[in-house]
């Protein structure tokens, strides 16, 4: 059964929402700072989260920026993702196409899948230290078996009579791969990334927070050990807005890269 | 179902096997090759016996098993907390419009929140022993349980609900006895998503806030070099979670069938 849409429109869905988050700061705002029924120390008033951004974009805090933070956090995110996406994509894809690489593949991922990417840090803390690489390799690791299982599902997915056709009408070789497979499997190798940039986040945060010199995780450690709750909300706040832009990234890409689907 | 022929049964087997050589090959030859040390690449083999050996000698205050215990302890906690709140939650939300205006935007906001950085304020309101960890290990699975279950409601057959109402049944019992058995399928896809993240979220919480369980050995493995107990460590953890996953599948088979019967 097709699911009843309550005939409300977009505007004012919009202005639930608005009204909704509006609501929710002043209640924010009544609760630490009027009534004071949330102690200050466990969480901050929204004065306190300004002041703290403040600091952080003007002074700095854990050595650095704001922005410092914010970029450098993407930066590793975007370089762990885009090694995933040119690693795993082709793999995936090759796995669908041919039984053999699957059967053949196959044992290491069913060995590997299982453990989650944050069991990796450490192992790659003490492969490369505590700098970037290491975290880079997790983050790679982390968006690297979502992004080989859904090429994998999205060439799987393609109805046989589709490369019949374009075989007999004597496509083959990369122009199967680029008229048929990759367009194919393009919707779910697209679901597969959104769930690798998900977990490339969650990767980075890990890792940062386990030891890092700059970047979001690293303030959100340096605010967790200062008991510094206004900070902390920055920080979590910048986390969230570096994975909501990253998410509507792909989201854009994904629209101009299948203007034939619609979602 | 491919253009690709399926293999046979021997053929198969042979190359599985040969893909599962080739993966310990690769790995004991990397290590013997001497291009690092053998601590920082041990041998499949020196792995696989220091697994056993940490599960009768006792590595940082307790065997591997006594670990994974209380790991497995807190991930019950989080994860039965989420399982409890989530799914009532994603009910209601699925049968009150004005409740998912009102709390949809908020979630939908507060989920780009990688789940792991929640720590700091984790480890402020409830301290690092239990409750920090198992805050994390619920932020982490809370999510899908709320989608699943509101999804299933949604979905749920108009029909149903009418008949229901002609009935007389009251909010509350639409809710328990057309919404919630409607649901159960999608409900317990959710849990599967969910315990899987719930475990990936209790290592986080473990490697960094944690000072026994199953992350918190991989993490003293790291302090001291010792690669072959974080891999015995990350071997733990891929059983486990592979047997959370394992049973929840057979769950969701057994229940699929018995509601296929059913029709």
């Amino acid at each position: 059964m097709a699911r009843i849409r309550n005939g409300r429109s977009e505007p004012s869905r919009l202005a639930v929402r608005g009204l909704t988050l509006v609501g929710v700061i002043l209640l924010w705002y009544v609760a630490t700072s009027v009534t004071q029924t949330i102690p200050p120390v466990y969480f901050p008033t929204p004065a306190e989260v300004l002041q703290a951004l403040r600091q952080i974009s003007l002074q700095g805090y854990a050595d650095g920026r704001l922005q410092q933070h914010f970029f450098h956090s993407c930066w590793l995110v975007l370089l762990g993702f885009a090694a995933a996406v040119v690693i795993g994509v082709p793999l995936g894809m090759l796995m669908g196409w041919s039984r053999r690489a699957e059967a053949f593949i196959n044992p290491t991922f069913l060995l590997l899948r299982p453990i989650p990417p944050l069991a990796w840090i450490p192992l790659a803390i003490v492969w490369l230290g505590l700098g970037d690489a290491a975290k880079v390799l997790v983050i790679w690791f982390a968006a690297f078996v979502p992004a080989v299982i859904n090429s994998y599902a999205g060439v799987r997915s393609i109805e046989p009579y589709l490369i019949e056709a374009a075989r007999s009408l004597g496509v083959r070789g990369p122009m199967l791969v680029r008229e048929v497979l990759f367009p194919g499997a393009l919707p779910l190798i697209f679901t597969g990334l959104r769930l690798s940039l998900q977990a490339c986040w969650t990767t980075l945060v890990a890792g940062e927070l386990i030891g890092a010199i700059v970047g979001l995780g690293h303030v959100l450690y340096q605010a967790g050990l200062d008991l510094f709750p206004a900070m902390i909300v920055v920080g979590m706040i910048g986390v969230a807005i570096g994975g909501g832009l990253m998410t509507a990234a792909l989201g854009w890409l994904e629209t101009r890269a299948m203007p034939w689907h619609r979602r | 179902m491919n253009a690709q022929k399926a293999l046979t049964r021997r053929e198969w087997l042979f190359l599985t096997c040969a893909g599962a050589v080739a993966f310990f090959g690769i790995w004991a030859l990397a290590s013997l090759a001497g291009l690092t040390s053998r601590q920082f690449l041990p041998p499949p083999w020196t792995v696989a016996e220091k697994f056993v050996e940490l599960t009768y000698q006792p590595f940082s205050g307790a065997t591997l098993q006594k670990h994974l215990l209380s790991s497995f302890a807190r991930f019950g906690m989080g994860f039965a907390l989420a399982v409890i709140i989530g799914v009532p939650m994603g009910l209601l939300l699925g049968w009150f419009r004005w409740a998912d205006a009102i709390v949809s935007p908020l979630f939908d906001a507060l989920r780009f929140v990688a789940p792991i950085a929640w720590v700091p304020f984790a480890a402020l309101w409830f301290g690092t022993g239990i409750g920090g960890p198992v805050l994390i290990i619920f932020t982490g699975a809370f999510p899908p349980c709320v989608i699943n279950a509101h999804r299933g409601a949604r979905y749920v057959d108009r029909t149903l609900i009418e008949a229901a109402q002609t009935l007389g049944a009251r909010h509350w019992q639409i809710i328990t006895e057309v919404l919630l058995p409607a649901s159960v399928p999608s409900i317990v896809a959710g849990l599967r998503v969910s315990a899987g993240l719930g475990w990936q979220s209790l290592v986080g919480a473990e490697l960094i806030v944690a000072s026994s369980g199953i992350g918190y050995v991989l993490v003293k493995g790291q302090a001291s070099i010792s690669t072959s107990i974080v891999m015995s460590g990350m071997i733990a953890i891929g059983i486990v979670g592979f047997a959370i996953d394992a049973l929840l599948r057979r769950m969701e088979v057994r229940l699929r069938r018995r509601r296929g019967d059913a029709r």
